[in-house]
């Protein structure tokens, strides 16, 4: 036996106070290890990210902005030339044609009732989305009711107010792309709550509809939905009768974006406990208090994400529209591109990239818009 | 029939009024002959039980003897397949308007709180007085710290669920029930899921409850509660209710072979 310092009884006499944590740890070093060098994994990643952009970046910038045209008035000056054998991107096209990517056909002289459409639809979502807004209970009434009214009149006209009427055939550009978003958006959210409460139903009947309509919409593709609106509606129904042909898409897109919100909120009712479910029951509120109190709140924070991702994917399906002759943004973009006034070999390209920025910037807005409330509910699930 | 005669009594009335012993009936609860099947198993076998007001009963028994299943028939969490149960003179069956009017009279506790976690604890409480009671938001909030003082937890009123001590969120979830004015007050093993620390302000507040006369049955294995507080101990096994007595008899006695079975396992 050795003697050894172990003691058996051991009892703290001092207490020992918070140290500041070690300098790898914090500052530019400890963000720097923490971030891109933690593993050697990580160090190799964050290697050939760095090789990535230098890969990827460079050519982008000499396209768009170092051998890019600024100024002309037709395709000679985006024309490659003994002096420039290298053109970039035709910007000045990109300028002249700028308003009819915006508004389409849309008379010049009404153009100003668009406007008034964006920035009213402006007001509307940043009063929805913008948590600590005042009124949000208003904002709603707006967005849903006042919004739809008003945008109806405004764009479609209305003779007696003196807007005369100007046919969605005129209509064309980020104009019909966000008008069909905005409304799918907007409606696939209700009705798919519907729909899914309609598939959790004990109700058979009601069950078997919500089953029915899911399982077909999700079975079909959006453009099969949209021909079948657009081509097949119009020879079951009279002439006179036959629905306008914006109107016909906007029920194609809304019909098949909810048969999708249906499965993401049935996806988050499921994941709430059955005890949320007991407690509201036992302190005895009614099935639609239930849902409308407790279970769906709940339920539509945690599946914001897939909410978010799946109007991140309607907003992309509405370029679909242009298969029936809409003219969104990006068939207005391919009618201007092979306009012979600008015909060149940087036109097409030009064009897509003005596509791709305006796609990207409202799918990353909506995804960022999604981050800042995950991030949100995650402080609050950590309260 | 005789009852159906009696003035109908308003929510209203009652409330302002004593809580007990406003009707004239003595049975809080009537079960009797009830079966209950899950598919094809029979979890509930011939259950006969009589609560009368203002009686406390502790429910004990192994797991999956049907103790929880057998409460929550009272409420119909769960659906019996034969037999009656009359909770305050209101049959239950399929009617929906019945199973309401019975679920506010009732209230219940959960072993794992089920407070609704996106609502403050004060909203947790008011919610149901609110939507289901149609009280004044004033009125209801009045009511809830109330009870949340008598569950000694005033200052938690503006925390979430999430922030409080499981012992905590069991006696909101004990506000909760109360803010409905409840008769019966049913417990579903509401000390199983706390840490041992906890156990004693929950069964302090129960004690409390039981103390002012509330018609209780509580799902527990707190054996000394049930010599505090309880009328009648019930063993249930296999679905049956296999003995009740007095809790000093059925502590000291036991009669059937399977309860001092239970209880030479449980009493150490």
């Amino acid at each position: 036996m050795t003697a050894t310092d172990v003691q058996p009884v051991y009892v703290r006499r001092l207490l020992m106070d918070a140290q500041p944590a070690p300098i790898t740890m914090t500052g530019p070093i400890g963000w720097l290890r923490a971030n891109l060098f933690a593993t050697p994994l990580n160090t190799a990643l964050t290697l050939l990210s760095i090789l990535l952009i230098a890969w990827v970046v460079p050519p982008f910038a000499k396209f768009l902005v170092i051998d890019a045209t600024w100024v002309g008035v037709d395709r000679d000056a985006c024309l490659p030339s003994a002096t420039r054998p290298e053109v970039g991107a035709c910007w000045p096209f990109v300028r002249e044609r700028f308003a009819y990517f915006i508004y389409g056909s849309y008379p010049v002289a009404h153009r100003w009732r668009v406007d008034v459409f964006f920035a009213l639809l402006a007001v509307g979502v940043v009063w929805l989305l913008w948590l600590k807004a005042p009124r949000r209970d208003l904002g709603a009434f707006y967005a849903f009711v006042v919004l739809p009214i008003v945008s109806f009149i405004l764009l479609r006209g209305w003779p007696l107010l003196g807007l005369p009427t100007i046919e969605t055939a005129y209509w064309g550009g980020a104009l019909v792309t966000i008008v069909v978003a905005a409304v799918g958006i907007a409606v696939s959210l209700p009705i798919g709550i519907l729909l899914a409460l309609g598939r959790r139903s004990r109700m058979p009947a009601v069950k078997l509809l919500s089953v029915i309509y899911i399982e077909f919409v999700r079975g079909v593709p959006l453009i099969t939905v949209l021909f079948m609106a657009s081509v097949m509606l119009p020879l079951f129904v009279p002439d006179a009768w036959s629905p306008d042909k914006v109107l016909r898409a906007l029920v194609g897109i809304a019909m098949f974006a909810s048969a999708y919100m249906a499965e993401v909120v049935r996806a988050g009712l499921q994941a709430i406990p059955k005890g949320q479910y007991e407690g509201a029951m036992a302190v005895g509120l009614s099935y639609p208090q239930m849902m409308r109190l407790v279970i769906l709140p709940q339920a539509l924070k945690i599946t914001i994400p897939n909410i978010v991702n799946t109007y991140i994917g309607l907003f992309k399906d509405t370029t679909l529209v242009s298969i029936v002759g809409m003219f969104d943004l990006l068939r207005t973009i391919e009618a201007a591109r092979i306009d012979p006034k600008w015909a060149t070999s940087v036109t097409s390209a030009t064009g897509y990239v003005v596509a791709a920025i305006f796609y990207f910037t409202f799918c990353y807005m909506m995804a960022r818009y999604a981050r800042y409330t995950e991030a949100r509910l995650a402080k609050s699930d950590r309260r | 029939m005789s009852e159906t005669m009696q003035p109908v009594e308003t929510p209203k009335a009652r409330r302002g009024g004593p809580k007990m012993q406003t009707t004239t009936n003595e049975i809080a609860v009537d079960i009797v002959g009830m079966h209950k099947w899950y598919g094809d198993f029979h979890v509930l076998r011939d259950i006969n039980l009589q609560v009368k007001r203002s009686e406390r009963i502790i429910i004990c028994g192994p797991s999956g003897s049907g103790k929880s299943t057998m409460i929550r028939c009272i409420n119909r969490l769960e659906e019996h397949q034969q037999g009656r149960i009359v909770v305050d003179g209101v049959e239950l069956a399929d009617d929906l308007k019945k199973i309401d009017e019975v679920r506010r009279e009732v209230g219940m506790v959960f072993q794992h709180f089920n407070l609704f976690p996106h609502l403050t604890v004060l909203d947790n409480l008011t919610l149901a007085p609110i939507w289901v009671r149609k009280m004044p938001k004033r009125e209801a909030e009045e009511v809830a710290m109330h009870y949340l003082k008598r569950v000694k937890i005033p200052e938690q009123a503006n925390k979430y669920p999430g922030q409080l001590s499981g012992g905590q969120q069991q006696r909101v979830a004990i506000a909760r029930a109360l803010c409905m004015s409840p008769k019966i007050m049913l417990f579903d093993e509401p000390t199983s899921a706390l840490d041992p620390e906890m156990v004693k302000e929950v069964l302090d507040t129960m004690v409390e409850l039981a103390q002012e006369g509330m018609t209780m049955l509580v799902v527990s294995h707190e054996m000394g509660f049930a010599r505090q507080v309880a009328d009648r101990v019930i063993f249930m096994d296999a679905g049956q209710i296999i003995e009740a007595n007095e809790p000093k008899e059925f502590f000291a006695h036991p009669q059937h072979e399977r309860t001092k079975l239970f209880l030479s396992q449980i009493l150490h």
